[in-house]
């Protein structure tokens, strides 16, 4: 090979680089658009792992619970950590009431106070069978939570299927409902 | 009257007029040196120059619809109010997408005129690429704004109030960070512009160096400000004391900062010996393009970034689409080209421009490092799916010992002699700072506890000592006649000074980051008149108070701060809560010697409301802190004081380079 | 030196703390001073994941704080600086910490430092060094000619 063109090949190393690094980049505004690429997302590695162990208090209008219950339930069960100052948790309250006859629908009601979960609940209607709360968010920390809402698909037997960290729409719910079926 | 003549729409007509002139500014010069026609290629200058008048006006006219409450422009209303202080509405312009990027195209704008104005001694030829590389670069941020991130948009029927600006931008920082760091970020076109120009030509020499070098010093001089600017801000706005978090975004800025020093003394070289032509034209492009792909990872939402602007992905597209373009349309060339070059200028390991290779080799893999953590999250994220972060630990583990040898070579590097250093004589001349520095790294390490600091601390008093040493030296101190002193003091080139200032500047910010290391604080929750001690100063909270502000509620904390009885100044920390926003702000004390800072806030008091009320305070005592700025400021002046070098003066001799080495 | 004296007077309290800048309040902090020091320390490795890029030391929200409390009651109940970290881990994954873990993935990351410098003294030395031979043939050569031409006079 010429002597130039051998040159020319290793100083075009710099526009090599470039080259792929502006692909990843092209790459990764597409995945962007299409929505399945979330620079901020957290990805707990919480996915087919046993549920930890926990107590709920009451949260009226319905009985709280805790881990060996939601292990012993046959059927599945959609856990959903939510509270009454969370503004996207309020729109997701109508994808829930639809679910609530597809699925068992347990609420965990995350660093609020009694009485505002329950107005909260009245004003927009009930979709959980039951309800706990975690007044200072400890569980929520056990459960790998950074925020609300939140929803976990727990299988018979405890096992954490699908995590969802967002408010949940009617695309997400299609996907919960596959893992059901 | 005015508001009428500068109405947005003439703003969006100048807007599309300047992206005109400068596509013809970048087409019509390159024709002209293509076929030689020197009519054609004499059109770059007033081009430039029209271009930069069309934009000027546009962004009067942003600026008189943000002076004017003119919601009826959607970037406005999105981003201003009525109740928003004189001043913020004018600096709120660019605190947004659309309103940067049409400063950005600004100040390009700018520095294509002033590049025409100041580049009449260089070859026709030259001139009009240079030009037209600008041009072009700036044809194509103004398409950007044009198409996607337009400010004139308008919106009808136009709301009566705004939706105001994040409280946290409503400061004078804002007024200074992002002009002078856009103008660092833009000032390195022109270089890259110098580089792609020299590659069309196929010719790199010394002219080429001496013309080359005081455009690459403006820009690392307004870079360096910039960004201890930034730092600076978040020092005093965000409350908690930091003031360098290895966001992604400040990754950003300092990526072409550190290529642009590694740039700047190679351009040093090629000017003296003719040598490191193609490292210096390959640094230049590179720096650039990492200007440029800092405005593409800040607006593309790829990054989690506190800084970053709302995302949208439609505009990452378009800024990568420029970058592919203009970076690697210049990378393209260098390939090319480069190997045709004729390189030159020989020189053994031990000398100056040895010393300046390893320099800028220590500078590009410290650039490695950082690009490297801070791109690895999204693309492995890419790759594989995982989550991962890289933060400030990964950073200063990786960095410090790198700057360690890197604060070596800075130390010893100027008494190199060119082209064969002499090894005595280098040791001559730097016992005495070497001996002194050794103690100081032990009185250090007595003090911190920790090696790297404490190596660190001697490294910068060698460097300071280093370039007293080589003052020393040249001006014969103590060896010859005070007159005669002071004549050579006198005759010695400025950039022998501002080679001085900068460097010492930048011993005196590693001292300050050192000091800040050994930073005490106090977080205390106490009542009204109670005395806190802290590094030997007595702090007495002496009242709360509340105040109305222009758009917010103040609530203040008076605090008294006396040493020995003796009173020093009264500290007020406050809080102020934007009610628009519902959003609370910290007003952080700062008291001043310039040699240290006391820092007082005041917290969020859950049991303000009590009947004996506490107050939480947090009290720190930063020693050295002032000085990371100060060293910022300092590295700035000597930027400035070598461009006002006389070789640097428009239309003076040419040089004939003799023996005496600079 | 007068900044020797400086800097004797001013780090007085050879404490060195680690800066914690997001405690809200007093009664977050540990009564023990050296458990103190171990949380802030372990603190500003992990990282505010609501926030973008700062430790949970450093952030004032609500989350960072629920963690802080976490990362004291591990220690005040006797874990070890591991103990805690992997716990955290387990619990949010590798996103939390702010220094990457030592794995086949991160190790171009663990390695890019070593292997810029090493590429640059590479291309360096070789570049240098053939540069001084094909200068030095090339002078010859025009040495040569110039001799030649001398002679013919």
């Amino acid at each position: 090979m010429q002597d130039i063109t051998r040159r020319r090949l290793l100083w075009s190393l710099p526009f090599a680089t470039a080259a792929v690094a502006g692909g990843g980049f092209l790459a990764m505004l597409s995945r962007l658009r299409k929505g399945n690429f979330d620079p901020r997302e957290i990805n707990t590695p919480i996915l087919n792992k046993p549920i930890p162990s926990f107590t709920l208090a009451d949260q009226p209008p319905s009985t709280g619970f805790n881990q060996q219950e939601l292990q012993q339930q046959t059927k599945p069960v959609l856990i959903n950590f939510f509270a009454s100052w969370c503004i996207p948790c309020l729109t997701e309250m109508g994808v829930l009431q639809q679910l609530s006859s597809h699925i068992a629908i347990w609420g965990i009601a995350y660093k609020d106070k009694p009485d505002a979960v329950a107005g909260f609940l009245q004003r927009n209607s009930n979709p959980y069978r039951r309800i706990g709360q975690d007044p200072d968010g400890s569980v929520g920390i056990d459960w790998g939570l950074s925020g609300v809402p939140e929803s976990f698909l727990i299988m018979p037997g405890g096992i954490i299927k699908w995590h969802y960290p967002k408010p949940l729409t009617a695309t997400s719910t299609k996907t919960l409902l596959s893992f059901v079926q | 009257m005015i508001s009428k003549i500068l109405s947005p729409e003439f703003g969006h007509f100048t807007l599309a007029l300047a992206c005109c002139l400068a596509g013809a500014q970048f087409i019509i010069p390159l024709m002209g040196s293509k076929v030689k026609n020197n009519r054609l290629m004499a059109l770059a200058s007033p081009l430039a120059w029209g271009q930069f008048f069309a934009l000027a006006l546009a962004f009067a006219c942003l600026i008189t619809a943000a002076i004017t409450d003119d919601f009826s422009v959607q970037n406005i209303l999105q981003n201003s109010a009525a109740d928003k202080p004189l001043l913020y509405k004018i600096t709120g312009v660019w605190g947004n997408h659309e309103g940067s990027i049409l400063l950005w195209a600004f100040i390009l704008a700018f520095f294509g005129a002033i590049v025409s104005a100041y580049s009449e001694h260089l070859p026709l030829s030259l001139r009009a690429k240079v030009i037209a590389i600008m041009g072009g670069s700036a044809a194509g941020f103004e398409l950007f704004c044009l198409t996607t991130s337009n400010p004139f948009l308008r919106v009808w029927p136009a709301p009566l109030d705004g939706q105001g600006m994040n409280p946290l931008l409503q400061d004078p920082g804002l007024a200074f960070h992002p002009p002078i760091l856009y103008m660092g970020y833009v000032g390195f076109s022109v270089p890259f512009a110098f580089a792609v120009a020299a590659l069309l030509e196929g010719k790199v020499d010394a002219a080429w160096g001496r013309w080359v070098r005081p455009w690459t010093v403006l820009a690392w001089a307004l870079l360096t400000c910039g960004i201890a600017l930034g730092s600076w801000w978040s020092y005093y706005v965000l409350g908690w004391g930091g003031y360098w978090f290895w966001d992604p975004v400040e990754n950003a800025s300092l990526l072409p900062w550190l290529t642009g020093t590694a740039l700047l003394h190679s351009a040093l070289v090629v000017e003296k010996r003719e040598a490191l032509k193609v490292w210096t034209i390959l640094l230049a492009i590179g720096t650039f393009s990492l200007s440029l792909s800092g405005t593409f990872l800040v607006r593309s939402g790829i990054l989690n970034s506190v800084h970053a602007f709302a995302s949208d992905p439609a505009r990452g597209v378009f800024i990568l689409l420029l970058l592919a373009v203009i970076s690697g349309g210049a990378l393209l060339l260098f390939a090319w080209r480069a190997p045709t070059l004729t390189q030159t200028g020989i020189f053994t390991f031990f000398s100056r421009e040895g010393s300046i290779v390893l320099n800028n080799i220590l500078l590009c893999t410290m650039a490695a490092v950082v690009l490297t953590g801070t791109l690895y999250p999204p693309f492995i994220q890419l790759i594989n799916g995982q989550t991962l972060s890289v933060g400030k630990p990964f950073f200063d583990n990786a960095l410090i010992p790198i700057a360690l040898v890197l604060f070596l070579a800075m130390a010893i590097g100027p008494v190199i002699a060119f082209k064969k250093g002499n090894l005595k004589q280098t040791a001559k001349t730097l016992s005495v700072a070497a001996l002194i520095s050794i103690p100081c790294i032990i009185i250090a390490f007595i003090y911190l506890h920790q090696i790297l600091p404490s190596l660190a601390t001697g490294l910068c008093v060698w460097i300071i000592l280093s370039a007293c040493s080589d003052f020393i030296k040249h001006i014969a101190l103590f060896k010859t006649s005070l007159g005669n002193t002071i004549n050579r003091m006198a005759g010695l080139p400025r950039s022998f000074y501002a080679t001085y200032i900068a460097h010492i500047g930048v011993a005196i910010t590693v001292l300050g980051i050192v000091g800040m290391a050994a930073s005490q604080q106090k977080i205390v929750e106490v009542p009204i008149n109670t005395t806190i001690h802290l590094a030997g100063y007595d702090w007495t909270l002496t009242n709360i108070t509340d105040r109305q502000g222009p758009n917010y509620i103040a609530t203040e904390a008076v605090i008294k701060v006396s040493k020995d009885g003796q009173p020093i100044t009264w500290m007020v920390p406050a809080r102020h809560y934007f009610q628009r926003q519902q959003q609370v702000v910290t007003d952080v004390a700062i008291h001043t010697n310039f040699v240290s800072d006391l820092y007082a806030v005041l917290g969020d008091s859950k049991n303000s409301t009590q009947a004996t009320p506490l107050f939480v305070l947090r009290l720190h005592y930063n020693p050295l802190a002032p000085w990371i700025w100060i060293g910022g400021l300092i590295m700035t002046i000597g930027g400035f004081i070598t461009l006002t070098d006389r070789r640097f003066r428009v239309g003076s001799p040419a040089h004939r380079k003799k023996a005496k080495d600079i | 030196m007068r900044f020797i004296a400086i800097l004797f007077i001013f780090c007085i309290s050879l404490s060195a703390p680690i800066i914690a800048f997001g405690i809200d309040s007093p009664d977050e902090m540990l009564a023990n001073p050296q458990q103190e020091k171990r949380a802030e320390n372990l603190g500003s490795q992990l990282r505010c994941l609501v926030c973008q890029n700062e430790s949970i030391e450093d952030s004032s929200a609500d989350l960072a704080k629920d963690l802080r409390k976490v990362v004291r009651q591990r220690i005040a109940a006797g874990d070890t600086d591991q103990q805690v970290m992997q716990w955290m881990v387990d619990h949010y994954g590798n996103f939390i910490r702010l220094n990457p873990p030592f794995t086949i993935t991160t190790a171009l990351l663990w390695f890019m430092p070593i292997l810029a410098l090493s590429i640059g003294l590479m291309v360096a030395f070789v570049t240098l060094r053939k540069r001084k031979n094909t200068v030095t043939a090339a002078l010859s050569k025009e040495e040569q000619k110039r001799l030649n031409e001398l002679m013919k006079d």
